[in-house]
């Protein structure tokens, strides 16, 4: 099936492992993915609260630019921010007429324009679980995940609000579709009670203690039920997770080492991939121990240092430690 | 066809018309717009309805020689028959007299009077169109079925029918399952007097399995309901019981000798068992068994017929076949009663999931004396005594993705609950309430009962159940303390008990350690000293002294310790 993909600013640099390793499934899962032209940031959490015609405008933009693509009417959105923004905007201008006059005002500047409810706009596991199927997930499988213990974490903006009668593809409070999912990829599910809870979002920016909080009962709560790693499908948690987990170790003087990776790599490896092609040894907290129990192995990253050019200027010398 | 003389009378009500409907205008324009179809009079009044509304009328009606009347008021369901009685009362037939409803249709629903003005001539030129066509009625009574059917044998069904039956009147009561009580069968107390629930519910059941004027089919539904109001003709399917009823005494042998044991989903809650043949519960009325064909063994597989064998009478009848019976009655009462939320929608609160997460009703089962626990309330295991208890308010109520509505039952029951908890485990009882709604007899007083009893009320929507006492709240001493040592009290006992007989009888070592200090030799050694050396005679009387002392402290450990060390030894050793 053909669909519009907006890869948001995530995905472009540190969830890039994210995006390879969607794209390295989309083929055999017989998904087809357009790029949205020419799109722009999705405000993330902060715009909406800043300033919120204008927030909607700035996401609308992303809606009108992909609804000019004609083949397809489903939006897909990897990142859990940009679903839910890009949602959000198109259900409330659908709503609203109010707003959609406002926004399409703004977007007359740029010579474009959007009415609600013309896209669908779809997170990229709905679309892995619902369209693509479990079954048939199951029938590519070649490399069962056996013996690896997973946390599904699906993060708050996936399922959360529940906009209109069907506005969500899973339960808002207790969602299970990556549970399902993992468990047809054949690893062991923990049923793992944060699976909803807030990763802390950018409160590693603004309170640090709250934030490393937040963290640490996530971690805790994964090695309490002894997973081996942590499983899910939303950029910011993944660097909340993975890229923080150091910091909230050395603030709480614990050494917690808890993996995290996408949903996406998952089933890749699942399907026998190559861990690299998969982007896995980009993240932070070493997961190749834990991929080994399933018979996968990472390569070392190459630690590639870059030769000054002829025309760098020399460095000061610094005074020798003793 | 002759011209009616029509009479409009347009009511204020107070300002509830009034405030959104030009009356005097509505008034004005009906005696002159509508004066080509027969209006000779239009007249507004600030209440129609009362008595001097109500003369207004019956002099216009004698003076002006109405014969038709237009009442624009309220709603029929209000004052229909209190004008038809005034227009009676002035000498015109009742039937004669049209009530429009400006009010509920118009008035309540309109903001802007201009509007709402307009809708109301619409509305009054409505009744004057119909009240012209109007025909002069006379009331006429008929016969109706005196027969009554209770649909439901609930607590509220056996009331009905008990008041039906004891005024003198016949009462056919059909219930879905084998036995009639419902869901107050299964209970232990009723709230807020704590009475015994089936003390109060079985003397009604029996009455209405022994009333002359009942009928009752239970193990039975209602097929088919047709006819109308006072004559309605109902068809009951009688499900096949596979016991002949004429024949069965109902002695219970049957169930005893069945051999297939299953969950009962029903009486139990999923919490229990029951045989494949079976009542109920012991005071079932009628007491007569019936054979759940899904799960007998003959029915699957053709073999056992171990109830035929046994049964003294002969009763047992797989040949069976469902009845239909017709009836005619002339009402028909819905006691239908109440079906259980089901928290598996949920998924957060973990029922299902999550052992030790119960509904009210399996909690009602763990309560009762008859349960399946017999009444000892314990943890999914079946014997662990928990330590402390939430009790969730409002699951499923007063949230728009279930139920908006208040269920208006939760809070007395969860204060029963409370009550129950506390006073059979001595548990630290944790009530999660929105808000306390105790408005009915005796309901505010069980509240505050509850609140010197020591239980805790904390206000606000549980979000979630986890199993993980890690994570949040509770330290790691708590986990220690609340889950980890209560747990392996019964081990720890018997370590101690061990440990204390060796180190009590210990007679090496400190007979090595103690050598040159023969006064802080302990008892095992003196014991031994008193045998006597070598040509000395022995101290018996002494050595049986003490031995009796020495084994005091051992009897005594023994004693104190030995509910957990034989729960030790029937965790680990015993099934079941």
């Amino acid at each position: 099936m053909k669909y519009s993909y907006f890869p948001g600013c995530s995905l472009e640099r540190n969830a890039s492992a994210y995006h390879v390793s969607a794209m390295a499934i989309a083929e055999p899962l017989g998904m087809e993915f357009v790029e949205v032209e020419d799109w722009n940031c999705c405000g993330a959490t902060e715009y909406v609260s800043l300033n919120l015609t204008a927030s909607y405008a700035l996401i609308a933009r992303n809606l009108a630019q992909a609804a000019k693509e004609t083949s397809t009417k489903q939006l897909v959105a990897p990142c859990s921010a940009c679903y839910l923004n890009l949602k959000k905007c198109d259900a409330y201008m659908e709503e609203s007429p109010s707003l959609e006059e406002k926004i399409n005002l703004a977007l007359a500047a740029g010579g474009l324009s959007y009415k609600g409810g013309t896209l669908k706009v779809r997170h990229l596991l709905d679309v892995v679980v619902n369209d693509v199927g479990y079954d048939a997930i199951a029938a590519k499988v070649t490399r069962p995940l056996k013996g690896l213990r997973v946390a599904p974490y699906y993060g708050c903006m996936i399922v959360r609000p529940k906009l209109g009668e069907n506005g969500t593809f899973d339960n808002p409070e207790y969602p299970t579709t990556l549970d399902k999912l993992l468990k047809v990829l054949g690893a062991t599910v923990i049923d793992f009670p944060l699976k909803a809870h807030c990763c802390g979002g950018h409160m590693t920016q603004i309170s640090e203690s709250t934030g490393f909080e937040l963290i640490r009962r996530l971690i805790k709560g994964a090695t309490d039920y002894k997973a081996d790693l942590i499983v899910t499908l939303c950029p910011m948690c993944q660097l909340n997770l993975d890229a923080f987990q150091g910091a909230m170790n050395s603030h709480f003087n614990t050494n917690y080492h808890m993996p995290v990776l996408y949903f996406t790599q998952m089933i890749g490896l699942a399907f026998g991939m190559d861990a690299a092609s998969l982007g896995i040894g980009t993240e932070l907290v070493d997961a190749r121990d834990a991929l080994s129990k399933i018979g996968v192995e990472v390569p070392e990253a190459e630690l590639v240092v870059k030769k000054p050019p002829k025309e760098a200027l020399p460095m000061p010398s610094l005074p020798e430690e003793k | 066809m002759e011209k009616e003389r029509i009479g409009v009378y347009i009511c204020h009500c107070g300002s509830n018309i009034a405030g959104t409907v030009d009356v005097a205008e509505v008034s004005r324009w009906a005696g002159e717009a509508l004066k080509d179809r027969g209006v000779v009079v239009s007249r507004d009044y600030k209440f129609m309805c009362s008595s001097l509304g109500q003369e207004l009328i019956q002099k216009d009606i004698k003076e002006q020689g109405l014969t038709r009347v237009v009442v624009a008021a309220c709603s029929p369901h209000l004052h229909e028959q209190t004008f038809r009685n005034a227009c009676k009362e002035g000498g015109l037939n009742p039937y004669l007299c049209e009530l429009v409803s400006i009010r509920e249709q118009c008035s309540w629903i309109h903001p802007d009077k201009a509007v709402g003005t307009e809708k109301a001539k619409a509305i009054v030129s409505g009744g004057v169109e119909k009240v012209i066509w109007d025909e002069p009625l006379e009331p006429l009574r008929v016969p109706i079925n005196p027969v009554t059917l209770v649909v439901g044998g609930g607590i509220a069904g056996i009331q009905a029918a008990l008041e039906v039956a004891n005024a003198g009147y016949p009462v056919i009561m059909v219930e879905r399952e084998p036995s009639i009580g419902g869901h107050m069968a299964q209970f232990d107390k009723t709230f807020p007097t704590l009475d015994c629930s089936a003390c109060i519910l079985t003397p009604r059941m029996v009455e209405v399995g022994s009333h002359p004027n009942v009928k009752l089919f239970s193990y039975a539904e209602v097929a088919n309901v047709s006819g109308y109001v006072g004559n309605f003709q109902v068809t009951i399917k009688q499900k096949a019981r596979s016991v002949n009823t004429d024949l069965c005494t109902g002695c219970g042998i049957c169930q005893e000798k069945c051999p297939k044991k299953v969950i009962d989903p029903v009486f139990e809650a999923g919490l229990g068992y029951r045989k494949a043949v079976y009542t109920p519960f012991p005071q079932a009325v009628p007491k007569y068994p019936v054979i759940d064909r899904e799960n007998c063994t003959y029915f699957l597989k053709g073999t056992c017929k171990a109830c035929e064998k046994f049964c003294p009478t002969g009763a047992i009848d797989f040949n069976q076949e469902d009845e239909y019976f017709t009836f005619d009655v002339g009402q028909i009462i819905l006691a239908t009663g109440w079906d259980l939320f089901d928290a598996r929608r949920i998924p957060q609160y973990g029922y299902g999931r999550l052992a030790n997460v119960f509904t009210s009703l399996e909690f009602e089962r763990l309560s009762n004396a008859a349960g399946p626990t017999g009444g000892k309330i314990v943890l999914r295991d079946g014997v662990t005594v928990p330590k402390s208890v939430a009790i969730i308010h409002c699951v499923g109520s007063r949230d728009k993705n279930y139920n908006p509505y208040c269920s208006a039952i939760c809070c007395m029951q969860s204060l029963k609950f409370a009550h129950l908890v506390h006073e059979r485990t001595g548990a630290e009882v944790y009530n999660f309430y929105i808000d306390m709604r105790t408005p009915a007899k005796g309901y505010e007083e069980f509240y505050q009962r509850l609140l010197e009893e020591g239980t805790h009320f904390i206000r606000g929507k549980v979000a979630e159940i986890t199993d993980a006492a890690r994570i949040d709240g509770c330290s790691e001493f708590g986990i220690w303390w609340r889950i980890v040592m209560p747990l392996s009290k019964p081990a720890l006992a018997a370590v101690t008990i061990f440990a204390f007989q060796g180190g009590w009888d210990n007679f090496l070592a400190p007979l090595v350690y103690m050598a040159g200090r023969p006064e802080l030799r302990p008892l095992s050694v003196g014991l031994y000293l008193l045998r006597g050396g070598a040509g000395q005679l022995p101290d018996t009387h002494y050595m049986m002294a003490l031995s009796t002392l020495m084994i005091i402290p051992m009897l005594l450990l023994f004693a104190l310790g030995q509910r957990y060390f034989i729960q030790g030894v029937t965790l680990s050793g015993l099934k079941g």
